[in-house]
């Protein structure tokens, strides 16, 4: 690898993310972490999702339901911990492999069935999914309904590491987004993923050099899945709170926005739209600007929602297209 | 079994059903003529509630504010069909997702704006409020039955346009073959433009007869889309007669279903489980068939005849 100027962008990046909780102790406002926290879990998700559209060629709009599911995995070990006193439910490595089992499980039987279709109704296809995800949990009275679960007790990770420590569940996210990032790096560059990159290109001409892209996406749909599922079970014990808004068709819309504003299949993409997306919506509903009596910063939306039209016309490849050097393209 | 329910229930099966045919006929054109994904449909339909709020506010008359509506919506499409959408048709279906969701997320805001954020509703005039009985001893609202009625009438013009007039010859060419209508010297944009704007009044139809029924609010487009975006997927991107059955089938199913299913389940399960499974099977329903019709026919039910898509 040669070290390009991009290189040295994406390394101070992620070593400003590192020293995250140093500078807001110095600022003195813990708030950041937590928001920084919450921009880095987005950022795996986003990571896994940009495996499906940016690579795969996969627009796969039901994403945020998978980090619903592993938030309900600690969500509902915790709820029956404190309710029925079943301690071994809050136990974090028994949380952490039911959420990727499960997570694994939803994605495969989804997967197995949207990836026969196309385009357009691939979309759709996912989106209703995910909706059904949600309905189920809206309909599950048990579990809150519509209010959702308040997490009283965060995972027990057997005192390897103290999860209720802000500190701690910052750098054990930080350290998570390494690996996703390390893994996708991996993956992209490896066989599986010129299959996949390949089947997005030309499909038939992968088929006839004697490709079965089916299962290659499948295995893609999987994985990007359990990640997502991951980064559910790091938000649950975050905001000690799950609810079906979490699995909203919107919200998956949010992740697909993500990746698109960071540029499509660059590996630190998904990153970047994560930093900007959730830090431009914090900035610009805090402008302090009042036009005729309006708090412009309580309308932001209505800038936002034209900036994405914005960027989708004119800046195709997103930050990554405002960045020196290149990035690792397809 | 309750039989007069299940009439009262079939009969607002069929009104949803229409409703949703009204969204889904403009879209399911816009798709298929264009090949463009619009999640913004549904907020011409929140603007067609919104107008129709405030039309009725000016001139106290519900029926003036219908009327008054149709155009303000066609207007609102063809403004956004020129400034928004028109760069789109030639990208991917992922940038249409986007830039449309964007859409979303302006209209809503701009709603806020205008309207604030409390919902609005629309007084209906006396005799759209009384109700009548469709057979002895079962009184239905009027207004219901007036949708069901607009609605079908609705279906029936749209078929007259789209199968014997020269518009209608025009769209369904473009359906089959973009590229060869364009070269045969047909205004395609001017075409585009047109459908997209009569779409967008359809769907303004559609929010100005909910608004009264529903309540009128932000976000309300959102929740409807969906049911939308499934009726045109399952009856096939494209195609008004899929549009139109489908859109039936899934009002008849999310009505029916959510009245009647406690009470089938109950058959078979325990009473109290039956209770709590039922309202989260009932609202997954629709989702499961689309799921069911995906799986075995990806194209949907009725795939218009065209050629390379």
């Amino acid at each position: 690898m040669t070290l390009s100027i991009r290189f040295f962008i994406n390394a101070a990046l992620l070593i400003i993310l590192a020293l995250v909780p140093f500078l807001t102790d110095w600022a003195g406002d813990s708030f950041y972490t937590g928001l920084v926290s919450r921009i880095l879990i987005l950022a795996i998700a986003a990571l896994s999702l940009n495996l499906l559209i940016g690579y795969g060629g996969m627009v796969s709009f039901g994403h945020a339901a998978y980090i619903g599911v592993g938030a309900y995995v600690v969500g509902i070990g915790a709820f029956h911990a404190f309710e029925d006193g079943i301690d071994w439910m809050l136990n974090g490595y028994f949380q952490l492999f039911t959420t990727l089992a499960v997570s694994a499980v939803i994605a495969l039987i989804i997967g197995a069935i949207s990836l026969r279709t196309r385009g357009v109704y691939f979309i759709m296809i996912t989106m209703a999914f995910s909706q059904m995800l949600y309905f189920t949990a809206v309909g599950v009275e048990t579990y809150g309904a519509d209010d959702g679960l308040t997490i009283y007790s965060r995972s027990d990770m057997m005192g390897l590491i103290d999860l209720n420590d802000e500190k701690s569940l910052y750098y054990l996210i930080f350290v998570s987004l390494l690996a996703v990032l390390y893994l996708m790096h991996r993956l992209v560059g490896s066989q599986f993923g010129n299959v996949i990159r390949g089947t997005k290109s030309n499909e038939a001409r992968m088929r006839a050099i004697g490709y079965s892209p089916y299962k290659y996406r499948l295995t893609a749909f999987v994985i990007a899945g359990i990640i997502a599922g991951y980064a559910g079970f790091l938000m649950a014990n975050l905001s000690d709170f799950v609810s079906p808004d979490m699995m909203h068709w919107t919200r998956s819309g949010d992740l697909i926005i993500m990746i698109v504003l960071g540029g499509i299949a660059n590996l630190f993409g998904p990153l970047y739209g994560a930093v900007v997306f959730l830090m431009l919506g914090e900035l610009l509903s805090s402008i302090p600007l009042t036009i005729g009596g309006l708090s412009v910063g309580e309308y932001w939306q209505l800038i936002f929602g034209p900036l994405l039209i914005f960027i989708v016309l004119y800046a195709r490849n997103g930050i990554d297209s405002f960045l020196p050097g290149k990035g690792r393209r397809t | 079994m309750n039989w007069l329910l299940l009439l009262e229930q079939v009969l607002n099966g069929f009104q949803l059903g229409l409703l949703l045919f009204l969204l889904a006929a403009g879209l399911t054109l816009v798709f298929g003529i264009m090949d463009m994904v619009n999640l913004a449909h549904g907020s011409l339909y929140m603007m067609g509630a919104y107008f129709c709020a405030t039309f009725t506010n000016w001139t106290g008359s519900f029926l003036i504010a219908a009327i008054l509506t149709l155009p303000a919506v066609f207007l609102v499409g063809v403004v956004v069909e020129i400034v928004a959408l028109r760069n789109l048709y030639a990208r991917d279906h992922l940038d249409q997702v986007l830039a449309t969701f964007g859409l979303i997320l302006f209209f809503n805001e701009l709603t806020r704006l205008i309207w604030g954020p409390i919902g609005l509703s629309i007084p209906l005039p006396e005799f759209l409020s009384t109700t009548v009985e469709i057979i002895p001893g079962v009184p239905y609202p009027t207004f219901r039955l007036a949708i069901i009625l607009v609605g079908f009438l609705v279906a029936a013009l749209l078929y007259f346009i789209v199968s014997r007039t020269r518009l209608g010859m025009l769209v369904r060419a473009g359906a089959s073959n973009r590229d060869m209508i364009g070269a045969l010297g047909i205004n395609i944009r001017l075409l585009f433009t047109l459908v997209f704007g009569l779409g967008a009044a359809l769907a303004g139809l559609a929010g100005l007869m909910a608004g009264p029924i529903l309540s009128v609010e932000i976000g309300m487009g959102e929740s409807i889309l969906i049911l939308t975006l499934v009726v045109i997927v399952i009856g096939g991107i494209g195609s008004i007669k899929g549009a139109f059955i489908a859109a039936i089938i899934i009002g008849l199913i999310d009505t029916v279903g959510r009245s009647f299913l406690p009470e089938i389940l109950k058959l078979f399960i325990a009473e109290d489980s039956a209770a709590t499974a039922a309202p989260a099977i009932s609202s997954m329903m629709i989702y499961l068939l689309m799921a069911l019709v995906l799986a075995i026919k990806p194209q949907g039910l009725f795939p218009p005849k065209g050629v390379g898509r």
